[in-house]
């Protein structure tokens, strides 16, 4: 199955290539902000538009908008330094290396995947044996568990790789503190140690705070991939792989990046999630990968005919979440992937337990019925 | 220009139900879908004096109000809102269809127009200055509002003021002024010629009905008004008018309190409304009785301070 760019979305066809814009008429143009917007990647849009410098060919209309996206991508950014400052602060006293984790990674290293990424949580990676250290100096500092529920306290703490969502009292700020990348009911389990051994420090921020660290590059591809292909939700699909696209361009420039990625991914048992990024990174959005890393990653991959079932569903799922975008087959592809990514997150039995709690007992349930 | 009422009624259902119809409010263009009558009825008798696009240009906003579908169609039928795909907000009785529209009209501006420091207030003008009214809900805002429109004064905005943050002048956007509960009955006995929409019950605010903008407020809303005055108003049954102004930090907390976007915007909000209080002069407002507080403002608005 080719993908050929011509029939993909036209924010797709923007993304591989910033150029695809310049000939729109008014109705492209509207469509294409449309998508963007669907997608929480109208700030992303325009960083691309104006690296190109193609921001002046936008019509007026457009350009009223995406510099409102600016806005709105400027003040988050200020948003998240501040935010990861105070987190820093609550901290400061447990002698823990703070890893920050996807999009606070991203925007604080200072990273292309950063530049107008939009997220609503900042999620950390600490040592499970301190999370209980972590909780309560968060605790200290204002922040509070957003579950009060039993079972979902229960839910995250004995199941879960990361506590119950944390809000700020008073900033409405959230922040995950996870303590592996992968839930601790999953069949794969990446030692977080690893990852911890492998962190990089961030170059000189506040003297006062821990030292910020991020994911090696390989590992943060890794992560990002495993996390994009083991949701069951895949509203943020297009933005999610483009993450995967932008890290993939900026790393794939450093010394042996691509050839140890993946012995890396295999030596984390991430290698499908990495051969599943690769291959939809390439098909949509054209990202350029070595023929020795996809050989080297061939064997990773489903066999046929999962092979192309799975591809049904990603090619259907990692498309803009916009009405414009949606075929037929696109509610059943999602209907699936999101069983899916249940069934990837804990074994069918304590699954089944666990949706019919949620569906019938929890308050949530009680309060729609 | 084309406006809603040259269209004839099927024709405007038939729009709202295909390819939407492009209204025109202020300085934006809503594409609006919807296959609910109530709410063809209450656009063709709210907006009938708007201009209309034609479709398939670039319109700012696209919002689809559709009946819920599957057993809701026939059990306690709904009204789903949608925008781009995604449904922000849970769907709402089909009854309040139309306060539900004029709702979301408003969220898409607040939370996106980021070029214009957005304030929730009313705005007026007349003799060529304009009054913005911030205020809680149950200060009697669109009251005073309303009261006003009907007695000749420009409505520039019920619910939103926009002062663009390049030179701080009010960007007009007069839609409907929505009125609540004892806020009908008061402005229809005001104004028994003025244009209401049948009231709807039972909203989370109450009862609510829509008071129709006037056409000259519609026809003028490219034109761009100087903010004079910032009053913050409230109703206090029995209270004496009175007038008490308001030093310059305590107005620009008040109005920043009441903004949509102050935060979002950071630095220029700090600016834009740093300017904006340098060029009014604030007041906090008490009245209990209509007819007093509109001759007060006509006072204001012809001889000044």
């Amino acid at each position: 199955m080719k993908t050929l760019p011509s029939h993909l979305p036209l924010l797709l066809r923007v993304l591989r290539d910033p150029h695809a814009a310049a000939g729109l008429d008014a109705a492209g143009w509207d469509l294409l902000m449309r998508q963007a917007l669907s997608a929480e990647m109208s700030a992303i849009l325009l960083v691309l538009l104006e690296d190109a410098g193609l921001l002046e060919q936008a019509p007026a209309a457009a350009r009223v908008h995406l510099e409102w996206a600016r806005t709105a991508g400027e003040r988050h950014a200020q948003a998240v330094r501040y935010e990861v400052t105070q987190i820093g602060r609550a901290l400061a006293g447990l002698d823990l290396p703070l890893i920050l984790l996807k999009g606070s990674a991203y925007a604080m290293a200072g990273l292309e995947a950063g530049r107008g990424r939009l997220f609503s949580d900042i999620d950390i990676l600490v040592p499970k044996a301190q999370l209980n250290a972590v909780e309560a100096a968060l605790m200290l500092h204002g922040w509070a568990s957003t579950r009060q529920d039993a079972y979902d306290q229960r839910y995250y703490r004995e199941w879960m790789h990361e506590l119950p969502p944390m809000e700020h009292l008073r900033r409405g700020n959230v922040i995950d503190v996870h303590h592996a990348i992968l839930p601790e009911t999953a069949a794969v389990r990446p030692d977080p140690a690893k990852l911890r051994a492998a962190a990089v420090a961030l170059p000189g921020f506040a003297t006062s705070m821990p030292s910020l660290h991020t994911l090696a590059p390989q590992d943060m591809v890794l992560h990002c991939a495993v996390h994009l292909f083991s949701e069951g939700e895949f509203s943020h699909g297009t933005r999610n792989l483009f993450d995967l696209h932008r890290l993939l361009l900026e790393f794939g420039r450093q010394d042996g990046f691509w050839d140890g990625l993946p012995a890396r991914a295999r030596e984390l048992e991430l290698g499908r999630p990495l051969f599943y990024a690769l291959r939809y990174c390439r098909r949509l959005l054209g990202t350029p990968v070595p023929e020795a890393t996809l050989r080297a990653t061939a064997a990773d991959g489903p066999g046929q005919p999962l092979r192309a079932l799975m591809d049904g569903l990603f090619l259907r799922a990692l498309l803009p979440a916009h009405p414009s975008c949606a075929g037929p087959l696109t509610p059943l592809a999602n209907g699936m992937l999101y069983i899916r990514g249940n069934w990837l997150r804990m074994p069918f039995l304590m699954l089944t337990r666990h949706l019919f709690h949620k569906a019938f007992l929890s308050p949530d349930a009680k309060a729609a019925h | 220009m084309l406006t809603v009422a040259d269209l004839p009624q099927c024709e405007l259902a038939a729009c709202l139900a295909g390819p939407g119809l492009v209204l025109r409010t202020g300085p934006f263009a809503n594409r609006i879908r919807s296959d609910i009558p109530q709410l063809v009825d209450g656009i063709a008798l709210l907006y009938a004096d708007y201009p209309v696009d034609a479709p398939g240009g670039f319109a700012d906003f696209h919002l689809s109000l559709q009946r819920a579908g599957g057993l809701r169609r026939f059990f306690r039928p709904q009204v789903c809102f949608s925008h781009e795909g995604a449904t922000p907000f849970q769907p709402l009785p089909l009854a309040q269809a139309y306060p539900m529209f004029e709702w979301v009209m408003n969220w898409c501006v607040s939370h996106r127009a980021h070029s214009y420091l957005i304030i929730h207030a009313a705005v007026l003008e007349r003799h060529g200055r304009a009054i913005i009214l911030p205020a809680p809900p149950g200060s009697g805002k669109s009251t005073l509002c309303a009261a006003l429109v009907t007695r000749g004064w420009r409505l520039l905005s019920d619910e939103m003021t926009l002062v663009r943050l390049d030179d701080g002048v009010v960007l007009p956007l007069p839609r409907p002024v929505s009125l609540k509960n004892e806020s009908i009955a008061i402005i229809r006995a005001y104004a028994p010629d003025a244009v209401l929409s049948p009231p709807v019950e039972n909203t989370n605010k109450g009862t609510i009905a829509h008071l129709k903008a006037p056409p000259a407020s519609i026809s003028r809303a490219g034109e761009t008004a100087q903010p004079a005055f910032i009053v913050f108003p409230r109703f206090e049954a029995g209270a004496p008018l009175t007038l008490a102004p308001m030093g310059k930090a305590r107005a620009f907390m008040g109005v920043a309190e009441n903004a949509f976007n102050y935060q979002v915007l950071g630095m220029r909000g700090f600016t834009a409304l740093g300017r904006l209080i340098d060029a009014t002069a604030a007041y906090e407002f008490r009245y209990s009785k209509l007819d007093e507080a509109v001759q007060f403002f006509e006072r204001l608005a012809r001889d000044g301070a």
